[in-house]
């Protein structure tokens, strides 16, 4: 897969290095934490408290931060409301038609209503058997190809490896916060103490000894897996045709195996395989760095967005064009 | 299983991936049920009512498997006429006597014979010391009717036991519906059989209940029923609360056993000499024959040159047991001031026991207490921050209690093994030094057991003999003189006397002080003077049979990576199918074979026959693989070694919302151990104050009682204070909103908590009524970093007659909105200060017969 980097970038080369990454299937995820727990504890990043009123979650995490650069996300799906229940039990006890409205993710997912983008119902049993379901992702910073953060950094603290990932060097930085809204996932916060910015560094220390992030290291059924990108895509993608073949059609890749213009910010280093909406994992359906240099159509409407938040407004631009439904995988690669 | 044990459920995943179907029976929606195939919410604690469901439908449907059955269980074996079922007895079994509460068991035992239970005498006492029953070895010969038919075989038996356990009564009971009943069921009849196999792993939801051990042996009745057991992909896994539990049995920290599941010699008579306890607890069929081989070479590896034939190898000076001293009836005698000092190493009771309060109050009556721990845990500072000094109940400069705190090394700062679910035992280096003067339990042992030693050198009082004749001749290395640990592991191994050599199997094991072994179930693991639990070696996984993986680590006994694995071949020796194929007879070589160790004599032809009056392993033949059983066949029945039962039978657990369905004049089980005291007071079955079942649960991010996860910042983040799961129309009915206090009231105590108002918990109908469950993380104290009030507090202390266990899984409570109003215990301060007004503990053997227990 190619992987050019900007010019614009300040980059660190090496000859026969290769571009590594991440691949989380959230398929096997079952949500121990510890790749949460392994990150902060090699990085030797402070715990900086738990985010209260998270619903009955148990993810008092809430989001990647300055101090957490890995977190497993709980999606509750379809966590019904009390007027949503009542409706469902009068559905359920009428018999009529077995349908109705789609109960709408609760929690901590502050996005749009993912099933609008759908036909605005669902099936009863389904939904009524799903109550109180969760989904587990470990999210990460994406390392992507055309990363946002690293267009904006004004100082040369945000660098490319000879990974090809996206390091920051705390040393450098100034704290200007800029990459904080330029990367579409939200990934990169600024520390509210010294405010230096700060996010997942694919372990780069740790990968120039010859070992293997700390977060995959931990994983116990290996849902982050690690390696070199484009084997990590190939296993992905016929994980994704498997999990077709036993019937889990809505399995999809996030992040890798999409058609060059539709790839998100370029394509990522980290990707995922996922079976819901990314909104519900709080993920954009589409991220695109607002300076880089394959500008597609989209991107202009999400400078504004972009400069305005962070994950949250990026929703904003759902009804552009790519969309909230699970996209099947393409067997061309 | 995902939620408890992560890293063991990496294997369910793959197995998952395998194609393999998993199915999650909890009361709560856990992340284990979010990862299974199949969820089904139970009513807590009436696990053998929808068990028992399923072994009727399998007996109903003909969907044993009835080869494996006949041939390898005691299923065609002949009762005697005096034994009564609970059907017949309105929910008893024949022999219950009511002053005591006590079986006699006699009437449950195989017609023409007695028999033993696989590892001796196993009745212990429960509220008081009784008298053995008569189970002895199995004397004569059984009679067996391998048609079946006979009204008085255990097969008949057992189906007319489980006869009225029909989808509808496990509907009305569990609250669970038949068709997900049926789902469950028919999913285990058609991944068993010849061509397939299924599996059970249960946790402490199983064992925390006073039907524990009933409720595993119902699912070893449907597994063997199944034929899953000795088979690849079988069994019933057992997972623990905590690494290497399993290791703490086999060479354990348990009061009754000896190491290698012998059982702990009593004070009385027939097991005061060695030859009355190896006459007793041993069996002369069967491998327990070999009983003397096993007590005698411990004895020397103990007592070393002091251990002859002329000394009974030191038997007379090891200690009998006079009653139960489990830890709850030590702490009720703690309670009342009979015990002085208290050693806590990996343990903290002040949190982590049933009716924690009491825990405490027991402690501040003690005179010295140790606590070994990487934290200053709730156990070392009750005396100055529990709920009870809170409450001005005990005052700090009252309490004698001298409290000594040393640090523990954490396991990756000492090395030694893990002994996981499988029996494999598998060794870890030492990763760094413990910090400052944290040391690890090998270190604390060895030089305290040095310095005792050295107190009484010289000593040449009787009483002192176990001590001066110690061996202890473990060599030390290093600056902080850390015993060689492989030294210990050579000795658990066992060697030969006169040369010291290690021994390979424990069928070198002599009975007459040539040889000398620590556990006899671990012989083999230092082999050739090497550690066999450190091998790494995964060798040809992909190779057929090549995931037995017999070099990774070391299996006991003998590096039998599945036990009685010589059924997994038919009678005649040949596998039940080719998918299935694992251990085999070879007759050209005229031995078994298979990717595995063969768990059985290794010549011992499948056509072997035994003569009438054959003993010892002649006694068993050539298809029984189940050879530590004197009759060599797997018990469906247990004629003795439970104390409540010869079968499973449904008990509403202690403290119960409803009445028993299907034995309403007994109710609940006569035989679990009640210590009735005012400290103690247990809820009434259907007391309208304590309508709601709570359950007790773990989180992945919390470690037991919080000792080593809420000292640590990282994790306390992650689940940062006490929660209690609650359904949303309880909430509701409390007006208790999500994210807002709650609290949780019992006779014992009453604690608050944040409510989680979710679906993950929902309402059961239950006969006609609707029946809310509680879930309650037990993680929290009030120490560390993290604190919170304590779910123990709540609990009432009730037990197994068998292995005295508590019920935490399943106790009666009520909820209210908002927080507390006074300490958490403080209702029972009153009660619980009487002190020696106290009238004695019924489980007090020293109360109820002091000249016994008198030296």
């Amino acid at each position: 897969m190619s992987t050019g980097s900007a010019h614009t970038e300040i980059a660190i080369h090496r000859s026969g290095a290769q571009r590594m990454g991440f691949f989380t299937d959230t398929t096997v995820c079952i949500g121990c934490k510890a790749c949460e727990v392994a990150c902060k504890q090699w990085n030797d990043l402070p715990a900086d408290g738990s985010v209260p009123g998270k619903g009955a979650s148990y993810d008092y995490t809430g989001d990647l931060s300055a101090s957490t650069w890995r977190h497993v996300r709980f999606v509750e799906l379809l966590e019904p409301s009390p007027q949503l229940r009542e409706e469902a039990q009068r559905a359920l006890e009428s018999g009529g038609g077995n349908k109705f409205p789609a109960i709408p993710a609760s929690g901590a997912i502050d996005l749009v209503d993912a099933a609008q983008a759908g036909d605005g119902a669902a099936d009863v049993a389904e939904a009524v058997s799903k109550m109180g379901d969760w989904v587990f992702m470990s999210d990460v910073c994406k390392h992507c190809t055309n990363a946002g953060c690293l267009d904006a950094c004004p100082t040369g603290a945000l660098i490319r490896t000879e990974h090809q990932t996206v390091v920051l060097q705390p040393d450098v930085c100034n704290g200007c916060g800029y990459c904080v809204p330029a990367c579409p996932f939200g990934v990169v916060d600024r520390d509210p103490q010294d405010g230096r910015a700060g996010k997942c560094t694919l372990c780069y220390d740790r990968l120039e000894d010859g070992l293997e992030p700390a977060c995959a290291k931990s994983c116990p059924t290996d849902s982050i897996q690690f390696g070199p990108h484009e084997e990590l895509v190939e296993i992905a993608s016929r994980r994704v045709a498997r999990l077709h073949e036993r019937g889990i059609e809505g399995a999809y890749l996030y992040g890798a195996g999409d058609e060059p213009d539709e790839q998100l910010a370029g394509g990522l280093g980290a990707f995922f395989l996922l079976t819901e909406p990314p909104e519900l994992y709080g993920l954009p359906a589409q991220a695109d760095s607002p300076v880089q240099e394959n500008v597609v159509p989209a991107t202009l409407a999400a400078v504004g967005a972009g400069l305005l938040a962070s994950a949250g407004a990026v929703i904003a631009f759902v009804a552009a064009g790519r969309l909230s439904r699970r996209r099947p995988v393409r067997e061309s690669w | 299983m995902a939620e408890a044990h992560p890293v063991g459920f990496r294997w369910v995943m793959k197995a998952k991936e395998r194609g393999a179907r998993v199915i999650h029976i909890d009361p709560r929606y856990s992340r284990t049920s979010q990862l299974a195939d199949t969820y089904v919410a139970i009513r807590a604690g009436t696990d053998v009512a929808f068990l028992g469901g399923i072994i009727r439908h399998v007996l109903e449907t003909e969907s044993y498997f009835r080869d494996y059955v006949i041939q390898y269980t005691n299923a065609s074996t002949i009762i005697n006429e005096q034994f009564r079922d609970t059907e017949e007895l309105d929910g008893l079994f024949s022999g219950f006597n009511p002053d005591t509460g006590l079986y006699d068991r006699s009437s449950w035992m195989y017609e023409g014979g007695e028999v033993a239970s696989a590892a001796g005498v196993r009745e212990h006492s429960t509220e008081s010391f009784n008298e053995r029953t008569g189970a002895g070895m199995m004397m004569g010969n059984v009679e067996r009717d391998e048609t079946l038919q006979h009204p008085r075989c255990v097969f008949q038996i057992l189906r007319r036991h489980f006869s009225r356990y029909t989808p509808e009564m496990v509907e009305r009971i569990c609250g669970v519906s038949r068709e997900d009943f049926m789902a469950v069921a028919d999913a285990l009849i058609t991944n068993s059989g010849r061509e397939r196999t299924g599996m059970f792993c249960y946790a402490n939801g199983w064992t925390q209940h006073v039907e524990a051990v009933q409720m595993i042996r119902t699912a070893a009745i449907l597994q063997l029923l199944l034929g899953n057991v000795g088979r690849p992909g079988g069994g019933i896994m057992a997972l623990r609360g905590h690494a290497s539990i399993q290791g703490s049995t086999d060479v354990p920290t348990l009061y009754d056993l000896l190491p290698g599941y012998l059982s702990m010699p009593r004070a009385r008579e027939g097991h005061l000499t060695l030859e009355d306890y190896i006459d007793t607890g041993g069996a002369d069929r069967g491998w327990w024959s070999f009983f003397d081989t096993y007590i005698i070479s411990p004895l020397k590896a103990w007592f070393g040159d002091a251990a002859t034939k002329q000394s009974d190898y030191g038997f007379a000076h090891i200690p009998k047991l006079t009653g139960n001293h489990s830890h709850y009836a030590t702490m009720l005698r703690a309670l009342d001031g009979g015990v002085d000092g208290f050693f806590v190493m990996g343990q903290n009771p002040a949190v982590g026991s049933a009716h924690s309060g009491l825990q405490r109050r027991a402690l501040a009556k003690m005179k010295w207490l140790v606590v070994r721990d990487m934290a200053e845990i709730e156990t070392a500072t009750f005396w100055r921050n529990s709920p009870e000094v809170q409450s001005g109940e005990l005052r700090p400069e009252e309490i004698q209690t001298e409290v000594f705190l040393m640090p523990a090394a954490s396991h990756i700062e000492k090395e030694g093994t893990f002994t996981n679910t499988q029996r494999l035992v598998q060794f870890r280096d030492k990763a760094l030094d413990p910090p400052g003067d944290a040391r690890s339990e090998l270190w604390f042992m060895h030089h305290l057991a040095k310095r005792v030693k050295a107190h009484y050198a010289g000593s040449d009082r009787d009483r002192d003999w176990p001590i001066v004749n110690l061996k202890w001749g473990y060599p030390e290395h290093g600056e902080m003189r850390e015993p060689d640990v492989e030294a210990v592991l050579k000795e658990i191994n066992g060697y030969e006397v006169a040369s010291g050599r290690p021994l390979s199997s424990f069928t070198e094991l002599r009975s007459d002080g040539t040889t000398a072994c620590g556990c006899w179930i671990y012989s083999g693991i230092y082999e050739a003077g090497v550690n066999q639990a450190r091998r790494r070696r995964p060798g040809d996984i992909a190779a057929e049979g090549g995931t037995v993986s017999p070099e990774w680590a070391w299996a006991w006994p003998a590096n039998r990576r599945i036990l009685y694995n010589r059924a997994s071949a038919d009678p005649q020796g040949k596998p039940w199918s080719e998918r299935k194929r694992y251990v085999w007879w070879d007759e050209e070589q005229g031995r078994w074979t298979g990717y595995d160790v063969p768990d059985f004599p290794a010549d011992k032809r499948p056509d072997y026959r035994p003569e009438p009056d054959a003993r010892a392993m002649d006694a068993i033949g050539g298809a029984d693989p189940f050879m530590m059983m004197a009759d060599g066949r797997a018990w469906l029945y247990t004629p003795s070694g439970l104390l409540d039962g010869p079968l499973p039978t449904f008990y509403e657990p202690v403290e119960s919302p409803v009445k028993n369905l299907l034995y309403p004049k007994v109710g609940t089980d006569p035989a679990t151990i009640r210590w009735k005291r005012p400290e103690n007071p247990l809820h009434a079955t259907g007391d309208p104050r304590y309508p709601v079942v709570a359950t007790t649960f773990r989180l992945t991010e919390h470690h037991t009682a919080g000792g080593m996860s809420r000292s640590v910042p990282w994790l306390v983040e992650l689940q940062p204070e006490m929660f209690a799961e609650i359904d949303p129309q309880l909430a509701a009915d409390r007006g208790i909103e999500n994210g807002g206090w709650m609290t949780i009231v019992t006779e014992r105590a009453e604690i608050e908590a944040r409510a989680k108002v979710t679906d993950r918990l929902r309402p059961l109908r239950v006969e006609g009524c609707v029946v809310h469950q509680l879930g309650l993380p037990w993680h929290w104290g009030y120490s560390g970093l993290s604190r919170g009030d304590t779910t123990n507090d709540l609990g009432v202390l009730t037990a197994d007659p068998n292995v005295s266990i508590q019920e935490t899984k399943s106790f009666t409570c009520d909820v209210r909105a908002g927080r507390r109003h006074r300490a958490s215990t403080a209702r029972l301060a009153g009660a619980a200060l009487r002190g020696h007004d106290v009238e004695p503990s019924e489980d007090d053997p020293l109360a109820e017969n002091p000249k016994e227990a008198s030296e």
